[in-house]
């Protein structure tokens, strides 16, 4: 491997300061799972590596029934899908966070790392962007928000200016009647990178009829994972013993909007059609989920 | 490439002992394993995190050592292949490996092993499906898995009767 200097950063300001200071010449390590694959493979140069796994909030997990999810930056999966309480209550993220590589990249690869990385094909973003989280981002300026659908600006390309890191993703706490799901295609059953993937989330109104909102999101079928507003919209007001019909609709936009590449994935034909059937399957499982997740204080399925 | 400069040196327990070492930031935990410390059981497979050859557990937690910097090391606990037996007799799952020719050329075993153990540790008694998704980032070109996964079933049976009095 390249030869690099390694820092491990002590507090978000030290990251920020030697991040600042180094330029491009730096890059930030969380689990490493993707940065130490790119400078193995000679895809990356780096003459300073600034690990940010010891800073305290960027290694805070903290879920209030009240405030939502804190999640820090560098939080490996299983910490995730192993805490009950955020495994109850985030259904979505979830789904992606226990299916992103092995249990040996998941006990190293955080949330905070794959969006950065900013994939096309990343599994956590379209479950992120369904849960509403919020970019918490620290640089030479302060402090900033960003919602996650506008974090990636293209492959490999994110928003994060000269210096900044993204310290944390803020999720809303969910309320009674919602439920979220992720789904993702791959040719086999584990360990590998989705074809399509569909992140959903669906809030029912105070009486469980009612499909008050929804999020619709995809990955693998745009230079950035998608957020389609619009197949949200759709779903909006619809009654939810009518949502087999709203959720073919929101299928349907999901699959106009999506605008995938030919490559050895899959095919642009493939891609689409996989667009609309996963979001009509994450939707019916979103749905499933918040008529069973909150009214009663019963759990959401996995 | 041969020139050693801007050393770090780690403190680390592995297998239970305390061990320093000296690395660059650019070495791998995989690296300084089996070049420096001679703990040859830990393989090199893939390189990139696919295959599991060489897996070990740090603090608790299964991880790829060939995407794991040495120097992260410092101030962790590390179990490789080489801390699974006790001196007078092998792990239930390494026995368990054997009795049911759980693997042929042997390089992935290793991995294999700390992978189970890893899983054992956390859920001592697995479905079939549970050990499968469990060992889905563990690559073996030999043996088609199945004497693999009746392996690691059968060791956890086993270690569930040897822990009940």
């Amino acid at each position: 491997m390249q030869a690099f200097d390694y820092i491990r950063a002590q507090s978000t300001e030290q990251a920020v300061a030697l991040l600042a200071q180094a330029g491009d010449q730096a890059r930030v390590l969380a689990g490493g799972t993707d940065l130490l694959a790119q400078l193995k493979e000679g895809r990356r140069k780096v003459g300073l590596v600034v690990d940010i796994k010891f800073i305290p909030e960027l290694n805070e997990l903290c879920y209030d029934p009240a405030e939502g999810l804190w999640l820090g930056a560098a939080v490996p999966c299983y910490r995730i899908y192993n805490n009950h309480a955020v495994a109850h209550s985030y259904p979505g993220l979830i789904d992606a966070a226990s299916l992103i590589g092995g249990v040996q990249i998941q006990g190293r690869a955080s949330l905070g790392g794959n969006l950065c990385n900013a994939s096309p094909a990343a599994d956590s973003i379209p479950a992120l962007i369904a849960h509403g989280a919020i970019c918490q981002i620290a640089g030479p300026a302060g402090r900033r928000e960003v919602p996650v659908e506008a974090f990636c600006t293209g492959p490999g390309r994110t928003v994060l200016e000269a210096g900044e890191i993204l310290v944390s993703l803020h999720l809303p706490p969910p309320r009674p009647g919602f439920g979220a799901a992720y789904l993702r295609f791959i040719p086999r059953n584990e360990m590998d990178i989705a074809v399509v993937g569909s992140g959903v989330s669906v809030q029912l109104d105070a009486r469980g009829e009612t499909i008050a909102s929804a999020r619709v999101a995809l990955g693998a079928v745009a230079p950035t994972p998608l957020y389609v507003r619009e197949a949200g919209a759709a779903l909006a007001g619809r009654a939810v013993a009518d949502a087999e019909a709203a959720v073919a609709e929101a299928a349907g936009i999901a699959q106009a909007a999506a605008r995938p590449i030919d490559d050895m994935r899959g095919t642009v034909a493939q891609r689409k059609h996989l667009a609309a059937v996963l979001t009509r399957r994450a939707l019916r499982i979103a749905v499933e989920r918040a008529g069973a997740s909150g009214f009663a204080g019963a759990g959401a399925k996995k | 490439m041969t020139t050693r400069k801007n050393e770090t040196m780690v403190r680390t327990r592995i297998n239970g002992d305390e061990v320093e070492f000296l690395c660059e930031p650019r070495e791998t935990l995989l690296d300084v394993l089996r070049e420096d410390l001679e703990l040859t059981g830990v393989k090199e497979g893939c390189g990139n995190g696919n295959c599991g050859a060489c897996n070990v557990i740090m603090d608790g937690v299964l991880v790829n050592s060939c995407l794991v910097l040495a120097v992260e090391a410092e101030g962790r606990s590390i179990t490789t292949v080489e801390g699974l037996a006790s001196p007078d007799r092998l792990h239930p799952l390494q026995q368990s490996f054997l009795e049911h020719a759980a693997l042929q050329c042997g390089v992935c075993t290793p991995g294999f092993l700390v992978a189970a153990k890893s899983l054992l540790d956390h859920n001592p008694h697995p479905t079939e499906h549970e050990v499968r998704y469990w060992l889905a980032g563990n690559l073996c070109r030999c043996t088609g898995y199945d004497k693999i996964v009746r392996a690691v079933l059968d060791a956890a049976d086993t270690m569930a009767a040897e822990a009940v009095p």
